[in-house]
């Protein structure tokens, strides 16, 4: 694995194209794509310590290709994404990762979702109580523990 | 050279902290030494917009995967369930997911019982007052009464049931089986200090509100006050002995690498199922050649993990996803022995009540659940906000191929050898993952439930840690005696999980605080024999 602490220009263009066949925009749910400007540059922002298995997934990427992802024809680039879906081990799998968590804290994302834009603390969420008396059947069943001598 | 302490203590976390607190009132000097640092939680992940990203790096769970400074390697290469555990004031307390079952009073008679493992070497009796003890410190929540649980006295009630609660409740109910409010450790009103629980829905990498109990947080702050010194970022090397074959101390790396000697009348270890044979194992000597307290042979063997068996799908309801502490309900259906089900012993069972949106598209493109193209986006608003999760906690019994050993290349960022660990799960085990995984099933079929997945054992389940350095009264056969001193080295005390006999089916934490609680007890009851 190369020891690269960024992406060239080339991997980042691969990079791009992969997104956007793991999540392309919807019209339908007016989400952009995983290959959107903004989503983009988060990953390349945030990739720090998965840098170099990412590097490593868009080299294992290259080879499949054999050029720049977006040239293939659509047919091609489907059997290729297959295949490194399959072949590619740990690196591929955090290409995906990475991909997968910056999109889904992208505020255009989580408002498509009706999730709220923010973090957790220190608002917090609020649950219903609910209704305890569903724990009226268990009272009723009893039992016991058993027994230890 | 430094002046000896009366007590040192290595490790900060669960049961360190719990002995240390315990010990204070004897007015001794007490010295902890803890490998890592206070934590501050205002960098806890749920303070960020990143939080789910966090736990896949800087806040993993594997030490192997976070690799922070304070953080020792672990070659488990050669076990399909990897060890988690954090270092740090609070150690595991501070990522660990607040579940808090106790053995039950069977659990400590399994050979008189089932014949099998061992008897362990005191009851549950013994323990009664220390848990009622450690669950006032740490402040737990629940409800009184489970009739298939032992009787417990929370001091704060129950969680809310939720929406997730609700739906496991109802397909509960259907099938008859038992359900219950889970006893945890967070604090559902203001509770010594700590803010109640506002739901921040990822208890297990910490607690930013301080709503979970974490020792950093309920002992130490009480054994500080009381007058225990507390070392932080000290890592201890290994234990020394003198001519009389007691420990004298211990050599460690201090804050700035540089390594020291401490003398210490009595040590006492803290540092779990893996941390503590490792210790041991790294503290051989030309009198201890196969290392200290190891005269059995046993320091490091009969590591037991509790494999979990987990199955999860997708109700057309919301659920609480990651709203919510993970875990609210759980089950004792199957916790006892029914030898018609094909295997002895049991496991109980913890609910989930869901996940965030990165959790769920990251395990879910790698189960295949959810495909990349066109359809993702309809897929991903499936699924989202509506898991529902059955994980059975599997009873592992004590074997002795299963250990820990001292890898002989993978050293930590001091030298210090680092530990392996050799683990397969047994015959008995896998038949009891296979009765779980059927019964969640079912569950999640009445629950309505569809695109149900498996994840046994959960990889990254390494959570308990027990057994690598148990106690009983045959020398031959244990490490530590019935209170928690090692039958070879007198001033030399045990108090973490591995000091078990066998794990039952439960999350160990707080059984593991109730020894260390008892132990510190029979040590103040012996202060003038405790070396005889």
């Amino acid at each position: 694995m190369s020891d690269q602490l960024t992406l060239t220009p080339r991997q980042r263009d691969d990079l791009r194209t992969i997104a956007a066949m793991i999540i392309p925009p919807s019209e339908e749910y007016r989400v952009p794509g995983a290959d959107d400007d903004i989503i983009q540059a988060d990953i390349l922002a945030t990739l720090g310590r998965d840098t170099k298995q990412v590097a490593a997934a868009l080299d294992h990427l290259a080879r499949l290709a054999g050029m720049p992802l977006a040239d293939l024809e659509p047919a091609a680039r489907d059997g290729v994404a297959q295949q490194f879906r399959t072949s590619g081990g740990v690196a591929a799998a955090t290409l995906v990762r990475v991909v997968l968590q910056c999109y889904y804290r992208d505020d255009r994302v989580l408002g498509s979702l009706g999730l709220e834009l923010r973090a957790p603390f220190p608002k917090g969420h609020v649950l219903p109580d609910g209704d305890w008396s569903l724990l009226d059947p268990v009272k009723a069943r009893g039992g016991g523990l058993r027994r230890a001598p | 050279m430094k002046e000896p302490v009366d007590v040192l203590i290595i490790g900060a976390g669960a049961s360190g902290a719990a002995v240390a607190w315990s010990l204070a009132e004897t007015k001794m000097h007490i010295l902890c030494l803890e490998q890592g640092g206070w934590m501050n939680p205002a960098e806890y992940p749920s303070t960020g917009r990143d939080w789910e990203a966090k736990f896949y790096g800087e806040w993993s769970s594997s030490p192997n995967v976070r690799g922070r400074p304070e953080d020792y390697p672990i070659n488990d290469d050669n076990s399909p369930i990897k060890v988690v555990n954090y270092n740090a004031v609070g150690g595991s307390t501070v990522m660990y997911t607040a579940h808090w079952p106790r053995l039950h009073p069977s659990d400590f008679k399994v050979k008189t019982l089932d014949g099998v493992a061992d008897d362990w070497p005191i009851d549950y009796d013994a323990l009664t007052p220390f848990f009622e003890e450690n669950d006032r410190m740490m402040g737990t929540s629940g409800l009184s009464g489970d009739p298939l649980s032992p009787l417990t006295h929370p001091p704060m009630p129950q969680q809310p049931l939720g929406l997730s609660g609700a739906i496991i409740a109802k397909a509960m109910n259907q099938l008859g089986w038992h359900w219950w409010p889970s006893d945890t450790t967070v604090a559902t009103m203001d509770y010594e200090g700590r803010a109640r629980c506002i739901n921040l829905g990822h208890c297990t990498p910490a607690c930013a509100q301080g709503a979970k109990a974490s020792t950093d947080i309920t002992y130490w702050p009480q054994a500080i006050r009381a007058g225990v010194e507390l070392r932080t970022h000290c890592r201890v090397r290994e234990i020394t002995t003198d001519e009389n074959g007691m420990a004298s101390g211990v050599v460690y790396y201090d804050k700035d690498g540089i390594e020291q000697f401490q003398p210490a009348h009595v040590v006492v270890i803290a540092c779990n199922g893996v941390g503590t044979p490792r210790l041991l194992l790294n503290s051989a000597s030309g009198r201890f050649p196969n290392g200290l307290a190891n005269s059995s042979g046993l320091v490091g063997k009969n590591l037991m993990f509790h494999p979990y068996a987990q199955i999860y799908g997708y109700v057309k309801e919301p659920t609480d996803s990651n709203r919510a502490p993970p875990t609210c309900l759980w089950s004792k259906q199957w916790y006892d022995t029914d030898l018609s089900r094909g295997f002895v012993r049991g496991y109980g069972v913890q609910f989930v009540r869901g996940a965030g949106p990165v959790f769920e598209a990251v395990v879910s493109e790698q189960k295949g659940t959810l495909p990349w193209g066109e359809d993702h986006h309809r897929v991903f608003r499936k699924l989202n906000g509506h898991r529902l999760g059955f994980s059975a906690i599997c009873e592992d019994l004590p074997e002795e191929h299963n250990r820990v050993t001292l890898d002989p290349e993978l050293k930590d960022s001091h030298g210090i050898p680092a530990p392996k660990v050799d683990y397969t799960i047994s015959e008995n085990s896998r038949k009891m993952m296979e009765h779980a995984l059927a019964r969640g099933r079912e569950f999640l079929e009445t629950a309505g439930a569809s695109d149900i997945c498996v994840n046994s054992p959960i990889p990254w389940g390494g959570w308990h840690l027990l057994g690598t350095a148990r106690m009983g009264t045959d020398r031959e056969r244990s490490v530590v005696n019935e209170w928690g001193r090692s039958h070879d080295v007198k001033n030399l005390f045990i108090v973490d999980g591995s000091i078990f006999v066998t794990s039952g089916g439960v999350n160990p934490t707080s059984t593991i605080q109730a020894l260390a609680l008892y132990i510190a007890d029979q040590m103040k009851q012996r202060l003038a024999n405790l070396f005889d």
